[in-house]
Protein backbone atom coordinates (compact mmCIF):
# COMPACT_ATOMS: atom_id res chain seq x y z
CA UNK A 1 0.00 0.00 0.00
CA UNK A 2 1.90 3.37 -0.76
CA UNK A 3 0.61 6.43 0.44
CA UNK A 4 0.74 10.14 -0.49
CA UNK A 5 0.68 12.88 2.14
CA UNK A 6 -0.91 16.72 1.32
CA UNK A 7 0.29 19.03 4.22
CA UNK A 8 -2.23 22.24 5.06
CA UNK A 9 -0.62 24.98 6.79
CA UNK A 10 -1.17 28.22 7.82
CA UNK A 11 -1.84 30.51 10.63
CA UNK A 12 -3.97 30.11 14.17
CA UNK A 13 -7.78 29.91 12.73
CA UNK A 14 -6.89 29.88 9.62
CA UNK A 15 -9.71 26.81 8.90
CA UNK A 16 -7.02 24.22 8.51
CA UNK A 17 -9.02 21.57 10.59
CA UNK A 18 -12.39 22.44 8.71
CA UNK A 19 -10.67 22.10 5.59
CA UNK A 20 -9.45 18.70 6.07
CA UNK A 21 -12.53 17.72 7.88
CA UNK A 22 -14.78 18.47 4.49
CA UNK A 23 -13.00 16.00 2.42
CA UNK A 24 -11.89 13.50 4.92
CA UNK A 25 -13.57 10.05 4.73
CA UNK A 26 -12.40 9.48 8.38
CA UNK A 27 -13.59 11.63 11.08
CA UNK A 28 -10.64 13.78 11.41
CA UNK A 29 -7.79 12.74 14.16
CA UNK A 30 -7.58 16.29 15.60
CA UNK A 31 -5.30 16.78 18.86
CA UNK A 32 -7.42 19.98 19.76
CA UNK A 33 -6.66 21.22 23.43
CA UNK A 34 -8.11 24.53 24.72
CA UNK A 35 -5.71 27.82 24.40
CA UNK A 36 -4.08 29.18 27.08
CA UNK A 37 -3.10 32.60 25.44
CA UNK A 38 -6.21 35.52 26.21
CA UNK A 39 -5.69 36.91 22.90
CA UNK A 40 -6.03 33.67 21.15
CA UNK A 41 -9.32 32.46 22.84
CA UNK A 42 -11.03 35.28 22.09
CA UNK A 43 -11.01 33.92 18.43
CA UNK A 44 -11.56 30.24 19.53
CA UNK A 45 -11.66 27.95 22.31
CA UNK A 46 -9.41 24.94 21.38
CA UNK A 47 -6.80 24.87 18.70
CA UNK A 48 -4.64 22.44 16.98
CA UNK A 49 -1.49 21.55 19.18
CA UNK A 50 -0.01 18.35 17.42
CA UNK A 51 -1.86 17.79 14.21
CA UNK A 52 -5.13 17.10 12.53
CA UNK A 53 -4.72 13.66 9.87
CA UNK A 54 -7.56 13.04 7.43
CA UNK A 55 -7.56 10.27 4.55
CA UNK A 56 -8.85 9.89 1.83
CA UNK A 57 -8.58 6.04 -0.03
CA UNK A 58 -7.56 6.36 -4.09
CA UNK A 59 -7.73 2.57 -4.68
CA UNK A 60 -6.41 -0.26 -2.95
CA UNK A 61 -2.94 0.69 -3.28
CA UNK A 62 -2.63 4.27 -2.89
CA UNK A 63 -4.06 6.58 -0.17
CA UNK A 64 -4.10 10.17 0.45
CA UNK A 65 -3.26 11.38 4.06
CA UNK A 66 -3.92 15.37 5.00
CA UNK A 67 -2.07 16.34 7.63
CA UNK A 68 -3.17 20.08 9.27
CA UNK A 69 -0.18 21.74 10.71
CA UNK A 70 -0.30 23.94 14.13
CA UNK A 71 -1.07 27.35 13.60
CA UNK A 72 0.86 29.11 15.92
CA UNK A 73 4.55 30.14 16.26
CA UNK A 74 5.63 28.55 18.77
CA UNK A 75 5.03 24.71 17.28
CA UNK A 76 7.23 25.46 14.42
CA UNK A 77 9.49 22.35 15.07
CA UNK A 78 6.49 20.37 13.89
CA UNK A 79 6.36 21.92 10.40
CA UNK A 80 9.91 20.50 9.54
CA UNK A 81 8.97 16.73 10.49
CA UNK A 82 5.70 17.05 8.61
CA UNK A 83 7.19 18.28 5.34
CA UNK A 84 9.28 15.37 5.10
CA UNK A 85 8.09 13.72 1.97
CA UNK A 86 5.25 15.20 0.89
CA UNK A 87 3.45 15.84 -2.01
CA UNK A 88 2.85 18.84 -2.22
CA UNK A 89 0.94 21.75 0.45
CA UNK A 90 -2.07 24.30 0.73
CA UNK A 91 -1.12 27.58 2.57
CA UNK A 92 -4.93 28.34 4.32
CA UNK A 93 -5.23 31.92 4.74
CA UNK A 94 -8.44 33.81 6.71
CA UNK A 95 -9.04 36.42 4.15
CA UNK A 96 -11.43 38.35 6.44
CA UNK A 97 -8.06 38.75 9.12
CA UNK A 98 -5.25 40.91 7.72
CA UNK A 99 -3.52 40.69 11.15
CA UNK A 100 -2.21 37.21 10.03
CA UNK A 101 -1.36 37.87 6.47
CA UNK A 102 2.19 38.48 7.55
CA UNK A 103 2.17 35.26 9.45
CA UNK A 104 0.89 33.27 6.75
CA UNK A 105 4.03 34.84 4.24
CA UNK A 106 6.09 33.89 6.88
CA UNK A 107 4.72 30.53 7.09
CA UNK A 108 4.86 30.14 3.85
CA UNK A 109 8.50 31.38 3.60
CA UNK A 110 9.28 28.59 5.75
CA UNK A 111 7.81 25.73 4.14
CA UNK A 112 9.39 26.81 1.17
CA UNK A 113 12.71 26.72 2.66
CA UNK A 114 12.42 22.98 3.76
CA UNK A 115 11.73 21.85 0.61
CA UNK A 116 11.12 23.23 -3.02
CA UNK A 117 7.56 21.54 -3.29
CA UNK A 118 4.80 22.86 -5.23
CA UNK A 119 2.18 24.74 -3.05
CA UNK A 120 -1.04 26.61 -3.25
CA UNK A 121 -2.72 29.71 -1.13
CA UNK A 122 -6.61 29.13 -0.71
CA UNK A 123 -7.90 32.23 0.42
CA UNK A 124 -10.58 31.04 2.87
CA UNK A 125 -13.67 32.43 4.21
CA UNK A 126 -14.42 33.86 0.84
CA UNK A 127 -18.10 33.32 1.30
CA UNK A 128 -17.76 36.35 4.47
CA UNK A 129 -18.68 39.78 3.47
CA UNK A 130 -15.29 41.43 4.84
CA UNK A 131 -13.20 38.91 3.08
CA UNK A 132 -10.54 40.18 1.45
CA UNK A 133 -10.31 39.67 -2.34
CA UNK A 134 -7.59 37.13 -3.84
CA UNK A 135 -6.00 39.02 -5.99
CA UNK A 136 -5.45 41.81 -2.99
CA UNK A 137 -4.50 39.06 -1.49
CA UNK A 138 -2.02 38.42 -3.72
CA UNK A 139 -0.39 41.61 -3.34
CA UNK A 140 -0.11 41.56 0.60
CA UNK A 141 0.85 38.70 0.80
CA UNK A 142 3.41 39.37 -1.68
CA UNK A 143 2.91 36.50 -4.05
CA UNK A 144 4.34 36.21 -7.41
CA UNK A 145 1.73 35.87 -10.50
CA UNK A 146 3.00 32.22 -11.21
CA UNK A 147 1.59 31.65 -7.43
CA UNK A 148 -1.95 29.80 -7.45
CA UNK A 149 -4.14 31.53 -4.92
CA UNK A 150 -7.72 29.57 -4.89
CA UNK A 151 -10.71 31.26 -3.32
CA UNK A 152 -12.03 28.89 -0.71
CA UNK A 153 -14.49 28.18 1.55
CA UNK A 154 -13.63 25.56 4.04
CA UNK A 155 -17.00 24.12 4.84
CA UNK A 156 -18.07 23.57 1.20
CA UNK A 157 -16.75 20.29 -0.32
CA UNK A 158 -16.89 21.58 -4.04
CA UNK A 159 -14.76 24.81 -3.02
CA UNK A 160 -11.96 22.04 -0.84
CA UNK A 161 -12.14 20.01 -3.80
CA UNK A 162 -11.27 22.79 -6.28
CA UNK A 163 -8.29 23.34 -4.06
CA UNK A 164 -6.81 20.11 -3.91
CA UNK A 165 -6.56 19.50 -7.40
CA UNK A 166 -5.08 23.14 -8.27
CA UNK A 167 -2.69 21.70 -5.93
CA UNK A 168 -2.99 18.10 -8.12
CA UNK A 169 -2.13 20.26 -11.27
CA UNK A 170 0.38 22.58 -10.18
CA UNK A 171 2.48 19.20 -8.56
CA UNK A 172 1.76 17.46 -12.61
CA UNK A 173 3.27 21.06 -13.65
CA UNK A 174 5.91 20.75 -11.61
CA UNK A 175 7.51 17.41 -11.92
CA UNK A 176 7.51 18.01 -15.57
CA UNK A 177 9.31 21.05 -15.37
CA UNK A 178 12.09 19.35 -12.97
CA UNK A 179 11.72 16.36 -15.63
CA UNK A 180 12.85 18.97 -18.63
CA UNK A 181 15.63 20.20 -16.47
CA UNK A 182 16.74 17.15 -15.62
CA UNK A 183 16.97 16.43 -19.09
CA UNK A 184 18.45 19.90 -20.15
CA UNK A 185 21.09 19.08 -17.88
CA UNK A 186 22.20 15.27 -18.83
CA UNK A 187 22.60 17.21 -22.58
CA UNK A 188 24.84 19.66 -21.60
CA UNK A 189 26.78 16.97 -20.17
CA UNK B 1 31.18 35.64 41.61
CA UNK B 2 30.48 36.50 38.27
CA UNK B 3 27.44 36.66 36.19
CA UNK B 4 27.94 34.42 33.03
CA UNK B 5 25.63 33.76 29.70
CA UNK B 6 24.68 34.21 26.38
CA UNK B 7 21.92 36.58 25.50
CA UNK B 8 20.81 33.85 23.00
CA UNK B 9 19.00 32.83 26.38
CA UNK B 10 19.36 36.01 28.46
CA UNK B 11 18.57 38.56 27.13
CA UNK B 12 20.31 42.33 26.88
CA UNK B 13 16.87 43.67 28.27
CA UNK B 14 16.37 40.69 31.28
CA UNK B 15 20.00 41.70 31.91
CA UNK B 16 19.55 45.59 32.71
CA UNK B 17 16.46 44.65 34.46
CA UNK B 18 18.47 42.64 36.56
CA UNK B 19 21.14 45.02 37.56
CA UNK B 20 18.84 47.61 37.56
CA UNK B 21 16.64 45.67 40.11
CA UNK B 22 19.51 44.22 42.49
CA UNK B 23 21.32 47.68 41.80
CA UNK B 24 24.25 46.11 41.17
CA UNK B 25 27.98 47.51 40.38
CA UNK B 26 30.20 46.14 38.52
CA UNK B 27 31.48 45.45 34.93
CA UNK B 28 30.00 43.96 32.12
CA UNK B 29 31.47 42.36 29.03
CA UNK B 30 29.93 40.74 25.83
CA UNK B 31 31.34 39.51 23.15
CA UNK B 32 28.71 40.21 20.37
CA UNK B 33 28.76 39.37 16.38
CA UNK B 34 31.13 40.10 14.01
CA UNK B 35 33.91 39.72 16.41
CA UNK B 36 32.76 42.92 18.15
CA UNK B 37 32.51 43.43 21.96
CA UNK B 38 30.89 45.70 24.30
CA UNK B 39 32.09 46.74 27.56
CA UNK B 40 29.01 48.57 29.83
CA UNK B 41 30.33 49.50 33.75
CA UNK B 42 27.22 50.33 36.07
CA UNK B 43 27.31 51.89 39.65
CA UNK B 44 24.12 50.86 41.75
CA UNK B 45 21.97 49.76 39.15
CA UNK B 46 22.52 52.61 37.05
CA UNK B 47 24.42 53.31 33.76
CA UNK B 48 28.03 54.40 34.08
CA UNK B 49 30.00 54.12 31.17
CA UNK B 50 29.46 51.99 27.92
CA UNK B 51 31.55 51.42 24.65
CA UNK B 52 32.04 49.44 21.86
CA UNK B 53 35.42 48.09 20.86
CA UNK B 54 34.11 48.35 17.02
CA UNK B 55 33.61 52.58 17.42
CA UNK B 56 36.13 55.08 18.71
CA UNK B 57 35.24 55.95 21.80
CA UNK B 58 37.26 58.32 23.27
CA UNK B 59 35.61 61.54 24.61
CA UNK B 60 37.08 64.11 21.52
CA UNK B 61 35.65 61.58 19.13
CA UNK B 62 32.67 61.65 21.06
CA UNK B 63 32.36 65.08 20.91
CA UNK B 64 33.20 65.17 17.28
CA UNK B 65 30.48 62.81 16.44
CA UNK B 66 28.04 64.77 18.21
CA UNK B 67 29.38 68.05 16.26
CA UNK B 68 30.13 69.62 19.37
CA UNK B 69 33.28 69.89 17.74
CA UNK B 70 34.55 70.90 14.53
CA UNK B 71 37.12 68.95 12.45
CA UNK B 72 39.78 71.53 12.99
CA UNK B 73 38.96 71.35 16.15
CA UNK B 74 38.87 67.96 16.43
CA UNK B 75 42.43 67.27 14.75
CA UNK B 76 43.87 70.16 16.66
CA UNK B 77 42.98 68.74 20.26
CA UNK B 78 43.61 65.15 19.27
CA UNK B 79 47.65 66.80 18.28
CA UNK B 80 47.83 68.27 21.80
CA UNK B 81 45.41 66.13 24.42
CA UNK B 82 47.08 62.29 23.16
CA UNK B 83 48.37 61.79 26.11
CA UNK B 84 44.99 62.64 28.53
CA UNK B 85 42.89 60.39 29.93
CA UNK B 86 38.75 61.44 29.00
CA UNK B 87 38.98 62.62 33.01
CA UNK B 88 41.93 64.90 32.05
CA UNK B 89 40.55 65.94 29.23
CA UNK B 90 37.08 66.53 30.39
CA UNK B 91 38.72 69.41 33.18
CA UNK B 92 41.17 71.05 30.72
CA UNK B 93 37.69 71.41 28.28
CA UNK B 94 35.58 72.65 30.87
CA UNK B 95 38.88 75.06 32.51
CA UNK B 96 39.00 75.88 29.34
CA UNK B 97 35.46 77.57 28.70
CA UNK B 98 35.24 74.95 25.34
CA UNK B 99 32.37 73.01 27.58
CA UNK B 100 30.24 72.95 30.53
CA UNK B 101 30.70 69.74 32.66
CA UNK B 102 26.64 69.42 32.13
CA UNK B 103 26.80 69.80 28.32
CA UNK B 104 29.97 66.74 28.68
CA UNK B 105 27.96 64.86 30.73
CA UNK B 106 24.93 65.15 28.18
CA UNK B 107 26.49 64.01 25.27
CA UNK B 108 28.38 61.27 26.77
CA UNK B 109 25.07 59.85 28.22
CA UNK B 110 23.66 60.09 24.69
CA UNK B 111 26.17 58.04 23.24
CA UNK B 112 26.20 56.00 26.29
CA UNK B 113 22.60 55.40 25.32
CA UNK B 114 23.59 54.67 21.85
CA UNK B 115 25.66 51.52 22.86
CA UNK B 116 23.45 50.21 24.83
CA UNK B 117 20.79 50.47 21.46
CA UNK B 118 23.39 48.93 19.11
CA UNK B 119 23.34 46.12 22.18
CA UNK B 120 19.89 45.39 21.83
CA UNK B 121 20.16 44.32 17.77
CA UNK B 122 22.55 41.81 19.20
CA UNK B 123 20.57 38.63 19.73
CA UNK B 124 23.57 36.42 20.26
CA UNK B 125 26.80 36.59 22.29
CA UNK B 126 28.50 35.38 25.75
CA UNK B 127 28.89 37.84 28.40
CA UNK B 128 30.11 38.29 31.65
CA UNK B 129 28.90 40.52 34.43
CA UNK B 130 31.85 41.05 37.33
CA UNK B 131 31.20 43.08 40.24
CA UNK B 132 34.70 42.81 41.57
CA UNK B 133 35.99 44.05 38.19
CA UNK B 134 37.61 47.92 38.63
CA UNK B 135 35.92 50.25 36.87
CA UNK B 136 37.45 51.44 33.55
CA UNK B 137 40.44 53.66 33.81
CA UNK B 138 40.46 57.11 33.04
CA UNK B 139 36.80 57.14 31.86
CA UNK B 140 34.02 59.97 32.57
CA UNK B 141 31.05 58.46 34.90
CA UNK B 142 27.68 59.20 33.97
CA UNK B 143 24.45 58.11 36.09
CA UNK B 144 22.30 57.02 33.63
CA UNK B 145 18.97 55.36 34.88
CA UNK B 146 17.78 52.13 33.27
CA UNK B 147 14.22 52.17 33.18
CA UNK B 148 13.88 54.37 29.86
CA UNK B 149 16.21 51.93 28.31
CA UNK B 150 14.44 48.80 29.18
CA UNK B 151 11.25 49.81 27.87
CA UNK B 152 12.89 50.94 24.91
CA UNK B 153 14.74 47.42 24.85
CA UNK B 154 11.19 45.64 24.97
CA UNK B 155 9.94 47.68 22.16
CA UNK B 156 12.87 46.66 20.07
CA UNK B 157 12.27 42.65 21.21
CA UNK B 158 8.80 42.93 19.90
CA UNK B 159 9.85 44.85 16.71
CA UNK B 160 12.49 41.88 16.68
CA UNK B 161 9.93 39.27 16.93
CA UNK B 162 7.82 40.82 14.22
CA UNK B 163 11.55 40.98 11.90
CA UNK B 164 11.77 37.26 12.62
CA UNK B 165 8.82 36.46 11.13
CA UNK B 166 9.03 38.47 8.34
CA UNK B 167 12.12 37.33 7.79
CA UNK B 168 12.61 34.09 9.17
CA UNK B 169 15.82 33.20 8.25
CA UNK B 170 18.93 35.14 6.71
CA UNK B 171 19.81 32.31 4.50
CA UNK B 172 18.02 33.30 1.99
CA UNK B 173 18.86 35.88 -0.79
CA UNK B 174 17.81 38.89 -2.43
CA UNK B 175 17.04 39.87 -6.07
CA UNK B 176 15.64 42.75 -7.78
CA UNK B 177 11.35 42.50 -8.63
CA UNK B 178 11.27 42.80 -12.38
CA UNK B 179 9.12 45.40 -12.39
CA UNK B 180 9.13 47.31 -8.94
CA UNK B 181 5.83 49.15 -8.38
CA UNK B 182 8.41 51.94 -6.77
CA UNK B 183 10.89 54.48 -8.47
CA UNK B 184 14.55 53.62 -6.71
CA UNK B 185 14.96 57.42 -7.82
CA UNK B 186 11.92 58.75 -5.17
CA UNK B 187 13.00 57.04 -2.71
CA UNK B 188 14.94 58.39 0.18
CA UNK B 189 16.64 55.73 1.11
CA UNK B 190 19.24 55.91 3.80
CA UNK B 191 23.43 55.35 3.17
CA UNK B 192 22.45 52.27 5.49
CA UNK B 193 20.50 50.71 2.66
CA UNK B 194 21.89 51.79 -0.31
CA UNK B 195 24.96 49.55 0.79
CA UNK B 196 22.59 46.79 1.17
CA UNK B 197 21.26 47.76 -1.99
CA UNK B 198 24.35 47.19 -3.55
CA UNK B 199 24.77 43.53 -2.53
CA UNK B 200 21.44 42.48 -3.79
CA UNK B 201 22.38 39.37 -5.97
CA UNK B 202 20.97 35.91 -5.51
CA UNK B 203 24.19 34.51 -4.35
CA UNK B 204 24.44 36.71 -1.59
CA UNK B 205 22.82 35.56 1.46
CA UNK B 206 21.58 38.03 3.99
CA UNK B 207 23.95 36.19 6.40
CA UNK B 208 27.08 37.12 3.88
CA UNK B 209 25.83 40.96 3.37
CA UNK B 210 25.36 41.26 7.09
CA UNK B 211 28.71 40.35 7.61
CA UNK B 212 30.56 42.15 5.10
CA UNK B 213 28.49 45.19 6.39
CA UNK B 214 29.26 44.83 9.86
CA UNK B 215 25.21 45.16 10.43
CA UNK B 216 23.69 42.65 13.21
CA UNK B 217 21.04 40.17 12.71
CA UNK B 218 18.08 42.77 13.39
CA UNK B 219 19.55 45.56 11.55
CA UNK B 220 20.15 43.16 7.93
CA UNK B 221 16.33 42.09 8.81
CA UNK B 222 15.07 45.70 9.03
CA UNK B 223 16.64 47.54 6.21
CA UNK B 224 15.79 44.32 3.62
CA UNK B 225 12.22 44.49 5.36
CA UNK B 226 11.97 48.05 4.14
CA UNK B 227 13.06 47.24 0.78
CA UNK B 228 10.49 44.11 0.66
CA UNK B 229 7.76 46.73 1.82
CA UNK B 230 9.07 49.13 -0.90
CA UNK B 231 9.00 46.72 -3.74
CA UNK B 232 12.04 46.65 -4.98
CA UNK B 233 13.28 43.44 -4.01
CA UNK B 234 11.99 39.94 -3.36
CA UNK B 235 13.71 36.73 -1.27
CA UNK B 236 14.67 34.09 -3.04
CA UNK B 237 16.51 30.55 -2.57
CA UNK B 238 20.33 31.77 -2.99
CA UNK B 239 21.90 30.36 -6.44
CA UNK B 240 24.84 28.92 -5.41
CA UNK B 241 23.30 26.59 -2.65
CA UNK B 242 22.46 22.73 -3.34
CA UNK B 243 18.13 22.25 -2.98
CA UNK B 244 18.21 20.19 0.01
CA UNK B 245 17.74 16.38 -0.84
CA UNK B 246 13.69 15.55 -0.58
CA UNK B 247 12.20 12.80 -2.42
CA UNK B 248 8.54 13.69 -3.67
CA UNK B 249 6.02 11.50 -3.54
CA UNK B 250 6.37 9.66 -6.92
CA UNK B 251 9.53 11.60 -8.23
CA UNK B 252 11.64 8.12 -8.53
CA UNK B 253 8.65 6.85 -10.93
CA UNK B 254 8.70 7.06 -14.45
CA UNK B 255 6.69 9.82 -16.17
CA UNK B 256 3.81 7.74 -17.44
CA UNK B 257 3.44 6.15 -13.74
CA UNK B 258 3.96 8.97 -12.28
CA UNK B 259 1.24 10.46 -13.95
CA UNK B 260 -1.11 7.64 -14.00
CA UNK B 261 -0.53 7.71 -9.92
CA UNK B 262 -1.51 11.87 -10.36
CA UNK B 263 -4.36 11.24 -12.45
CA UNK B 264 -5.55 8.58 -10.03
CA UNK B 265 -5.33 10.92 -7.17
CA UNK B 266 -7.38 13.74 -9.36
CA UNK B 267 -9.99 11.58 -10.27
CA UNK B 268 -10.61 10.03 -7.01
CA UNK B 269 -11.11 13.97 -5.74
CA UNK B 270 -13.97 14.95 -8.16
CA UNK B 271 -15.99 11.94 -7.52
CA UNK B 272 -15.50 13.05 -3.80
Amino acid sequence: MQTVKIVVTGPFNAGKTQFIRTVSEIDVVSTERKLSADTERQVKESTTVAMDFGRITIDENLVLYLFGTPGQRRFDFMWEILSEGMLGFIVMVDSTRPETFHEARSILETFKSFAPTPYVVAANKQDLEDAWDVEDLRIALRLGPNVKVVPCVATDKESVKRVLLELLYSIIEYLDEMESTEQQRSSQR
Amino acid sequence: MALKGNLRTFSIVQLLNLIHLARKSGLLRIRGPNGQEAELYFQQGKLAYAALSHRPNGLLDILYQAKRLSKQQYRALKERTSRYSDRELGLMLVNAGYFTPIEILNTLKAAYRDVVRTLFTWREGEFVFDSHAPPPKGKIFVRLGLENLIIEGSRHLREWERLEEEIPSLKVAMKFVEQPRTNVQNLNLSPEEWRVLSYVNPRNTLEKIARALKLSDMEIRRIVYGLLQAGLVELVRPENEPLPEIKLAFSDRPKEERLSLLNKIIDRIRRL
